[in-house]
C-alpha cells in the first residue's frame, strides 16, 4: 500500500464512523417536550425546516391533541406531514400555522412523516393521568 | 340513494361552535337553555370540542335563534364556516404546487440549456487533455461540437485552461441558482441529523464541483502529482438539470394523485337560490342555513342536502354513487348536496349544510384514507429511515475501494465512482412507492362510490376470498311486498282476511308487518280495531282483533299454539318454493290462510355474483330467513352456499366459524343490523350507507346500493396491491441494482462503468416510473365487470 492509499482508507474509514455516528447515534434524541395542556386539549408547536423540532414530542393517552405545526422552509419535501397512525395527510402552507388534531387511544411511540417518508418526528404517547391526580377533571 | 328515515316534519341538526366555555357546568347551562328553547328536540353540547350539537324544527325556530340562546347565556357562538379550511387547504396546495412547478421549469429549462452547452465544451476539453475520457452520453453531442468548430474558426487552438474556465464559469449559476436548494435543503436535515434526497445529490454535485475547481485553479500542481487534470462540470450541470427534471415530473404528477378530492370538492356550487319569507335570492353557499328553502332548476346541481318539499325530477347521483341511471326525486325524498338536477325543477328544505354534507364528509373520508398506512409500506418505512446514511458509507467505501484497488488514475475513478453511486441512489421511489397508490386508489374509488377507509382496510380487501352476502337489503331491495293472500275455505274473503292480519301487524315493528300493513293500504281496505296484541320475537304475533283471536307467524308458532297446520304446511312450502317468505295465520284456532312476501333481487345482485365468483371469490348468503326460501333466491342469483335461518345475534358465529376454516372474510351487510358482524370479518362492506357515509364498522362503504360495488371495491383493491408491489419491486430493485453497479461491481469482469450523468438520468425515472404506475390507478375501472351502461 502506497501511503497515498493509506491515508484514504484512513480518512475513508473515519469518515464512515463519523455517518453512523451522526446519523444514528448523535441524532438520537432523549426526552422530548411535554405538551402543554389547555382547554382540556394538549398544545405543542412543531417547526418544520428540513425536520421538526421539538422532537419528539410527549402526549398523554386519550386526550385531544393540537400539534401547531410551523413552517418555515420552501422544500416540497415538507410540504406535506402525514401522521399515518391517525390517518392525517396535512398540507402545510409555507409561513402558516397549521394546526393538526387527534386523539391517541393507545400509548406508544408513532413516527410521523413528510409526504414522502424522509423527515421524522415522534409522537411518544403515555398512559394517561400518572398517578397523584384523581378524576374528576372537567 | 337509500331514503333515510323520514322524519314528518323533518327536523334537522346543525352545529355551532362556542366560545368561552370552562367547565362541565358551563355547558351543562348551555344545554339547558337550548333544551328549553321551543323547537329544539335534543342539545348536545361538547365542552371538549367547543361546540353544540342541536336537533330541531325548522319550522319553529332557525339556526340565528340558537346563537341568540347561546349569546343570552353569555357564551360566544358562532356557525362554523362550512368546510371552507378543506377547499382553502386544497386550493393553498394548488397555488403552491403552480409556484413550485414555475419556478422548476425555468431552472429545468435553463439548466438543460447549459448542461447542453457545456457538454458541447467538454469534448475538445477532452480531446485536449491528456488520459481524458468521454462519458458515452457525451457521443449526443458530437454534432453540436462540429457545428461549434465550423462557427468559431479556431476553437481547437484554444488551451485547456481557458475550456476550463469557461465551463466553470457556466456551471456556477447553474450550482448557486437553479441547485441552490438542494444545499440549503440539504443542510438544513443534517442539522436535525437527518437526510434526504437533498443530500445525496448535495454531496454528490458539491463533491464534484470543488474538484473541478481545484483542477480549474491548480492544475499543474495535480500533473506533477500524475494526476490529469480532469474536471466533471458538465456532470454537475447534468446532475442538477435531470434531478431538477425529475422533481418537475413528479411534482406534476403528485398534483394529480390528489386530482379525486378537487373534482370531488368542485361538485359544489358556489351559490344557492335560497327562498326566504318568500323572497327567492342568490346566496353564496356558505350563507345557505339548515332550514332554508331552496329551488333547483333543471340542469342545476343541488347545492346542499335536503328533502323535497315541492315538484319532482330526476337527479343524476352517479358522482357520488357510482351508479349510472338518473333517480327519480319528488315530495318526502332526499336529495344529496353535489347531484346534478336533471328534467324537473324543485324545492327542498336545507337538512346539512357544510361540513355536514355527504359531500363534505366523503371528501373527509378521502382525506383521512390518503393520509393512512397500508402495512406494506412497513419495510420501505423502516428501509429509507436508513437509507441516506447508508448510501453516504458506501460512496465513502467505493473511493476507498477504488483508491486501493482500482487502476490509475485510481482517486480519480474513485471520485466519479462515488459521486455516481451517490447520485443514483433515489430513496424517492421508495418513500412514493406505496402512499401515491394509496392516495390515486382511495380517490379513483370514491369516485366510483366506493369509500375505502384506508391502507390497511385496501389490504385486507385483496386478500379476501370468501364474501359474505346479507340476504335482506344487500342482495335483494329490501323492500318487502305481499304478493301471494291465499285463504282457506271458510267464512273470510281475501280482504277480510288481508284486514284482519293487517290489523294485528300494524302493531308490530318487524319489517314483513310493513308489508303486511301497506298491502291492505295497496287495496283501500280500513283495518278493525285491536284489542290486545303480543309478540314473540323472532316467531310471531298474537292479537284480538275485531272480536276473533288472530296468530301470525311460523309454522312451529302455530303449532305451539295448538293449531293444526298440515293444511297450510304445504302452501307455504310452494310459496317458500318460488322464493316467498311464507307467513302463517290462524283465526280462532283454526288455520285461516296464508300470505308470500316477495323480496326481490336488485336487478345488478346476479350480475355482481357472477362477478365475483369471476374474481375466484367463494359467495355466501346468510340470512335469517327459512332455508327454501332462501335457496330459492339464491338460486335465482347464482349463489350455491346458504346458511339460512341464522338469528340475528348468530350472524357474527358464521362469520367467526368461516375465519376459523382459514378463510378471509368480507361480510357485506346494511351496517346497521349487520354491525357485529361487520366488525367481526376481516372485511366490513357496508352497502347504501347513502347518507351515512361513515359506517363505524364497515372497512368500507358502498355509496351506491348495489352489489356491482362490492366488484369495484375487490377489483380496486387487487389493482392496487398489485400496483404497490410493482412500485416497491421496481424502487428497490432499481437501488439494489444500481447502487453496486455504480459502484464499478461491473468494471473488473466487463469494464462497464456508469458516468453520474446516466445515473442521474437513471434516478429522476426511477421516481417518475413510481408516480406514473400509480397514476394508471385512476383508470382502474376498465378492466372490471360493472353494470353494462358505463358512465
Amino acid at each position: 500500500m502506497t501511503p497515498s492509499q493509506v491515508i484514504a482508507t484512513g480518512t475513508g474509514a473515519i469518515l464512515i464512523g463519523a455517518i453512523q455516528w451522526w446519523f444514528f447515534l448523535a441524532g438520537r434524541r432523549s426526552g422530548g417536550v411535554r405538551a402543554a395542556t389547555r382547554d382540556g386539549v394538549q398544545e405543542v408547536a412543531i417547526t418544520v425546516a428540513g425536520g421538526y423540532s421539538p422532537d419528539p414530542v410527549v402526549v398523554e393517552a386519550g386526550r385531544p391533541v393540537r400539534l401547531n405545526f410551523h413552517r418555515t422552509d420552501t422544500d416540497p419535501c415538507s410540504e406535506e406531514v402525514v401522521l399515518g397512525d391517525f390517518s392525517v395527510r396535512r398540507f402545510l402552507p409555507t409561513d402558516e400555522v397549521t394546526p393538526v388534531e387527534f386523539t391517541p387511544e393507545h400509548p406508544g411511540r408513532f413516527v410521523y412523516t413528510c409526504g414522502m417518508g424522509m423527515l421524522r418526528g415522534t409522537i411518544e404517547v403515555i398512559p394517561a393521568h400518572s398517578a397523584g391526580q384523581s378524576g374528576g377533571s372537567a | 340513494m337509500p331514503d333515510v328515515t323520514a322524519h314528518d316534519p323533518p327536523d334537522v341538526t346543525c352545529t355551532i361552535d362556542v366560545e368561552g366555555m370552562t367547565c362541565a357546568a358551563c355547558s351543562g347551562r348551555i344545554q339547558r337553555q337550548l333544551e328549553k328553547t321551543p323547537g329544539v328536540s335534543e342539545a348536545n353540547v361538547n365542552l371538549m370540542t367547543n361546540s353544540a350539537t342541536v336537533t330541531f324544527d325548522p319550522t319553529a325556530t332557525a339556526p340565528e335563534g340558537l346563537l341568540k340562546v347561546i349569546h343570552d347565556v353569555g357564551y360566544g357562538a358562532t356557525l362554523p364556516a362550512p368546510d371552507r379550511g378543506m377547499e382553502e387547504a386544497v386550493t393553498a396546495q394548488d397555488e403552491a404546487r403552480a409556484a413550485e412547478l414555475t419556478t422548476l421549469g425555468r431552472k429545468v429549462l435553463v439548466s438543460l440549456v447549459v448542461a447542453a452547452l457545456a457538454m458541447a465544451a467538454s469534448m475538445p476539453l477532452a480531446e485536449v487533455t491528456p488520459g481524458g475520457h468521454l462519458d458515452p452520453l457525451m457521443r449526443f453531442m458530437m454534432p453540436l461540437t462540429d457545428l461549434m468548430r465550423s462557427v468559431v474558426p479556431g476553437l481547437d487552438t484554444v488551451s485547456a485552461d481557458a475550456w476550463r474556465w469557461s465551463l466553470l464559469l457556466m456551471t456556477t449559476p447553474i450550482v448557486f441558482w437553479a441547485g441552490r436548494h438542494f444545499y440549503t435543503r440539504a443542510w438544513a436535515a443534517f442539522t436535525h441529523h437527518g437526510a434526504d434526497m437533498n443530500t445525496l445529490v448535495a454531496v454528490g454535485t458539491g463533491a464534484a464541483f470543488l474538484f473541478s475547481l481545484a483542477m480549474t485553479v491548480a492544475p499543474g500542481w495535480f500533473e506533477s502529482h500524475g494526476v490529469p487534470p480532469m474536471v466533471y462540470y458538465e456532470a454537475v450541470v447534468w446532475i442538477i438539470a435531470l434531478v431538477l427534471l425529475g422533481n418537475w415530473l413528479e411534482a406534476r404528477a403528485k398534483r394529480a394523485t390528489s386530482g379525486a378530492i378537487r373534482r370531488l370538492i368542485g361538485l359544489r356550487p358556489d351559490t344557492a337560490r335560497v327562498l326566504r319569507e318568500g323572497v327567492e335570492t342568490d346566496r353564496p353557499i356558505d350563507q345557505v342555513r339548515v332550514g332554508d328553502e331552496i329551488l333547483v332548476r333543471p340542469g342545476e346541481r343541488v347545492p346542499v342536502d335536503g328533502t323535497v318539499v315541492e315538484g319532482s325530477s330526476t337527479v343524476d347521483e352517479s358522482m357520488l354513487t357510482g351508479e349510472p341511471l338518473p333517480v327519480a326525486k319528488a315530495m318526502g325524498d332526499d336529495v344529496t348536496g353535489g347531484t346534478m338536477n336533471r328534467s324537473g325543477a324543485f324545492r327542498f328544505r336545507a337538512v346539512r349544510v357544510g361540513r355536514d354534507m355527504v359531500l363534505s364528509r366523503i371528501v373527509q373520508l378521502v382525506q383521512e384514507a390518503q393520509g393512512s398506512k397500508a402495512p406494506i409500506q412497513r419495510l420501505a418505512d423502516r428501509i429509507s429511515a436508513v437509507f441516506v446514511p447508508i448510501v453516504l458509507s458506501l460512496a465513502v467505501l467505493t473511493f476507498v475501494l477504488w483508491v486501493d484497488f482500482g487502476p490509475s488514475p485510481a482517486g480519480l475513478r474513485g471520485l466519479v465512482a462515488a459521486v455516481t453511486v451517490l447520485i443514483i441512489a433515489c430513496p424517492c421511489a421508495m418513500g412514493l412507492a406505496v402512499p401515491t397508490a394509496v392516495m390515486v386508489s382511495t380517490g379513483r374509488g370514491a369516485e366510483m362510490g366506493v369509500l375505502i377507509k384506508g391502507g390497511e382496510p385496501l389490504q385486507r380487501l385483496r386478500d379476501v376470498d370468501t364474501v359474505v352476502l346479507d340476504k335482506t337489503g344487500t342482495i335483494t331491495e329490501g323492500n318487502p311486498r305481499v304478493t301471494e293472500v291465499e285463504v282457506l275455505a271458510g267464512d273470510l274473503s281475501e280482504n277480510e282476511f288481508l284486514a284482519l292480519v293487517a290489523g294485528v301487524e300494524a302493531r308490530s315493528e318487524h319489517p314483513l308487518a310493513e308489508a303486511v300493513v301497506a298491502a291492505a293500504g295497496d287495496r283501500g281496505l280500513s283495518l278493525p280495531s285491536i284489542a290486545s296484541f303480543d309478540s314473540v320475537a323472532g316467531r310471531g304475533v298474537r292479537g284480538e282483533v275485531g272480536g276473533r283471536q288472530v296468530l301470525v307467524g311460523t309454522v312451529a308458532f302455530l303449532e305451539g299454539e295448538g293449531v293444526e297446520m298440515s293444511a297450510l304446511r304445504e302452501r307455504g312450502l310452494a310459496l317458500a318454493d318460488l322464493g316467498r317468505t311464507p307467513v302463517y295465520v290462524s283465526v280462532d284456532g283454526h288455520p285461516a290462510g296464508l300470505l308470500g312476501i316477495s323480496d326481490p333481487p336488485r336487478a345488478t345482485s346476479r350480475q355482481a355474483v357472477a362477478a365475483l365468483s369471476a374474481l375466484g371469490l367463494e359467495v355466501l348468503m346468510l340470512t335469517g330467513d327459512l332455508r327454501r326460501t332462501a335457496e330459492a333466491m339464491a338460486r335465482e342469483v347464482g349463489i350455491t352456499r346458504v346458511e339460512a335461518e341464522v338469528l340475528p345475534a348468530a350472524k357474527l358465529e358464521v362469520i367467526e366459524a368461516l375465519q376459523a376454516e382459514g378463510r378471509v372474510v368480507a361480510m357485506v351487510g346494511d351496517g346497521i343490523n349487520d354491525a357485529p358482524a361487520l366488525a367481526a370479518a376481516d372485511v366490513g362492506i357496508a352497502i347504501g350507507g347513502g347518507t351515512d357515509v361513515a359506517v363505524e364498522a364497515a372497512d368500507v362503504t358502498l355509496l351506491g346500493s348495489d352489489l356491482t360495488g362490492v366488484v369495484r371495491a375487490i377489483a380496486l383493491a387487487r389493482h392496487t396491491m398489485r400496483t404497490m408491489r410493482q412500485n416497491l419491486f421496481w424502487a428497490f430493485l432499481y437501488n439494489t441494482a444500481g447502487i453496486p453497479i455504480a459502484a464499478g461491481i461491473l468494471y473488473p469482469t466487463f469494464g462497464i462503468l456508469l458516468t453520474p450523468t446516466m445515473a442521474a438520468a437513471a434516478m429522476a425515472l426511477s421516481s417518475v416510473t413510481v408516480v406514473g404506475n400509480s397514476l394508471r390507478l385512476r383508470h382502474s375501472t376498465s378492466s372490471l365487470p360493472a353494470p353494462e351502461s358505463g358512465r
